[in-house]
């Protein structure tokens, strides 16, 4: 696409930053089944894909597609697809295969709200446990979380080189407000963006190990059809690849994928604060929700209430140490989410009743306004 | 004579497969075919689901990718599309391709891509122990249909051809050189391609139903097939107890990777 020197201003949604994105990370594959509060994701890529020489596909269901990508993915592309709530937990059991097989992919789950199909056009946070314990089995998982569209490239983004850097699937976290919400951006220069590729063998293919025991964790990973034949299957394995039935090499592997993705927490881990320097009340929220809580706080400093905003970009994996470093200097910590506390049950574990911790939960499809976090905030400065 | 050792994982042998099955018959068919053909073991890719014959990716030398229950095609289809160079090949089962695998196999052919399905048909879910299939036959017994099956049991063949598979046969473990060349057509073909294979489960099919050895339920296939070229000739009611073999369908119609690849060139033209 030709354009102009400077700075590239644009009104877009957080469902165009997604697609546009994944396309400055590189994303070369995409798969996917159409649903609200997602499609236009989907409607995006099969539109820009073939115009960059990549590929877009309207799978059957979403098993389908999230198989597609996977298989994609080792034959070497960049692959995502996209989704929401119900099509989330179609995709779980080959999100699982991803994990096991360590095959780097990027998974967008516009939350709306449920159990079941529940509300396809209004925003929600409850996919917050899904995308942690979605899966069978046991596994560390990486989810990001965006508040605003040009957070959402950025988040993008970076869920490509997250997936690419630990070999896993990652899931990026979106809700129903910032997937729609038209805003103005601009847009990082493409020498601005950092992209991450894929670490691969530098050994000759016989003596290629495609699930490597390396100082990091994480084995090098070649592409079908480069000359590094290699097998992959969601049993539990070797380091060859191979299934295997051995207790010390079951154990061998399952602490390994755990351990490569929580020993890199710090890496992984970001959050954003807001005047929490001198704050004794300290707000928790994220994705479209940290919007109305920046305005509570905002509010309550202007009624001379000292209150900070602490915002995960990721939610997985938890940062609680941050949680834990916030406890230390606030007297109380509030939750908001548009769920039934599914973060702040996480915080409350973190923190483990150094202060109390209160919440605000909506869940009838609606947005929680900035008013009713001022609320919370009022009554815990009283 | 080719030398298998050449194409197999020689330190994963022996199979994991019951004395008697047919599934190693399949496998060196498909070997042969490859062979003939000439492809390079870089140049295959090897797809599977979940069930005895998925087992197969395990015990060759290519890319391989053994996926989740039913999902081997949609699997293919994303290395197929990321690599269209590739020769992707899906072997699978019964179960694993027509019952928990049904939506991605019709609509594979539907979208007629090039990948070629192997389907080892023993009418039976061997590996979890003899249940019902979609294709077990009305009457038999499997674990889960201790009275014999109700359900009627699906034409795989008949299914592909009806949702547009470029190339379709049926052939038996027990006319292996018909085999040999469905399997190398079926490889050649631009498209979907489909080989519906017989293949024998004496341990959890057989002997429920009290069909014998395995080289019984072989005779059998050769008792109760009628090739393509013979059944053409017969009126249909001398046809009731027989399953046709052979090459069912042979068409051309447009592939999707080409079909793909040229939106590609034509966006990038203008």
């Amino acid at each position: 696409m030709q354009r102009e020197k400077g700075p590239r201003v644009e009104v877009m949604t957080g469902n165009d930053a997604c697609a546009e994105g994944a396309l400055a990370a590189g994303l070369s594959f995409f798969a996917g089944y159409p649903i609200t509060p997602s499609s236009e994701i989907a409607e995006i890529l099969s539109y820009r894909l073939p115009q960059v020489g990549g590929k877009f596909i309207q799978m059957e269901d979403e098993i389908g597609a999230m198989g597609a990508v996977i298989g994609a993915s080792l034959a070497g592309a960049k692959a995502m697809t996209a989704t929401s709530g119900p099509g989330f937990s179609l995709k779980q059991e080959n999100i699982g295969f991803a994990a096991m097989a360590e095959v780097p992919c990027v998974v967008v789950d516009v939350q709306r709200g449920g159990p079941s199909t529940g509300l396809p056009t209004l925003p929600s946070q409850m996919d917050v446990m899904q995308a942690r314990w979605g899966t069978h089995g046991d596994h560390e998982i990486i989810a990001l979380c965006p508040y605003s569209v040009r957070e959402t490239f950025d988040l993008t983004v970076r869920a490509f080189n997250l997936a690419e850097r630990y070999r896993t699937p990652v899931i990026l976290l979106m809700d129903e407000i910032v997937a729609h919400v038209n805003e103005k951006v601009i847009l990082p220069e493409p020498d601005e963006i950092e992209v991450y590729e894929r670490k691969l063998p530098n050994c000759p293919p016989e003596e290629f190990l495609p699930y490597k025991f390396t100082e990091d964790d994480i084995p090098p990973m070649a592409s079908y059809g480069t000359g590094y034949r290699f097998h992959v299957t969601g049993l539990c394995h070797d380091e060859t690849g191979f299934p295997t039935n051995d207790p010390v090499q079951i154990d061998r592997l399952i602490r390994r994928l755990n351990r490569k993705i929580s020993r890199h927490r710090d890496d992984i881990v970001q959050v954003a604060e807001e005047q929490l320097e001198d704050a004794e009340i300290g707000v928790v929220a994220y994705g479209a929700t940290a919007r109305a809580a920046r305005q509570a706080v905002r509010l309550a400093r202007q009624e001379g209430i000292p209150a900070g905003l602490l915002r995960p970009l990721v939610l997985w994996p938890f940062p609680d140490k941050e949680m834990r470093a916030l406890a230390e200097r606030v007297s109380a910590i509030i939750v908001a989410e548009l769920n039934m506390g599914q973060v702040a049950h996480e915080v409350e574990w973190a923190v483990c009743g150094k202060v109390p911790v209160h919440r605000v939960n909506r869940v009838d499809g609606e947005p929680i306004p900035p008013e009713l976090i001022l609320h919370a905030i009022r009554e815990v400065a009283r | 004579m080719i030398d298998y050792t050449k194409y197999l994982r020689m330190s994963k042998l022996p199979l994991i497969w019951c004395a008697g099955c047919g599934n190693g018959i399949v496998l060196k068919s498909i070997l042969r075919a490859i062979d003939k053909i000439g492809w390079s073991k870089d140049q295959v890719c090897m797809v599977s689901g979940i069930g005895c014959s998925s087992r197969t990716p395990g015990y060759v030398d290519f890319n391989t990718l053994h996926t989740t229950h039913g999902r081997a095609i949609a699997f293919a289809t994303g290395v197929k599309m990321a690599k269209p160079e590739l020769h992707v090949i899906v072997v699978t089962g019964d179960g694993d391709a027509t019952a928990i695998g049904g939506n991605h196999y019709i609509h594979a052919a539907r979208r007629n891509i090039d990948l070629t399905v192997v389907i080892f048909n023993n009418n039976i879910y061997g590996m979890t122990g003899g249940q019902v299939s979609p294709t077990t036959p009305v009457g038999m017994k499997a674990s889960t249909a201790p009275y014999g099956s109700l359900e009627p049991s699906f034409n795989i063949s008949g299914l592909a051809q009806a949702a547009g598979a470029s190339f379709v046969a049926r052939g038996t473990v027990y006319h292996v050189f018909q085999l040999d060349k469905l399997i190398e057509r079926a490889l050649l073909k631009r498209g979907f391609s489909v080989v519906e294979v017989l293949t024998p489960c004496p341990t959890a099919y057989g002997r429920r139903n009290r069909l014998g050895t395995g080289v019984d339920m072989i005779r059998w296939q050769k008792e109760h097939t009628i090739s393509v070229q013979e059944a053409a000739k017969l009126p249909p009611e001398q046809l009731n107890d027989k399953i046709v073999t052979g090459v069912l369908t042979d068409v051309d119609r447009p592939e999707y990777m080409e079909a793909y690849q040229a939106l590609i060139d034509n966006l990038r033209r203008k």
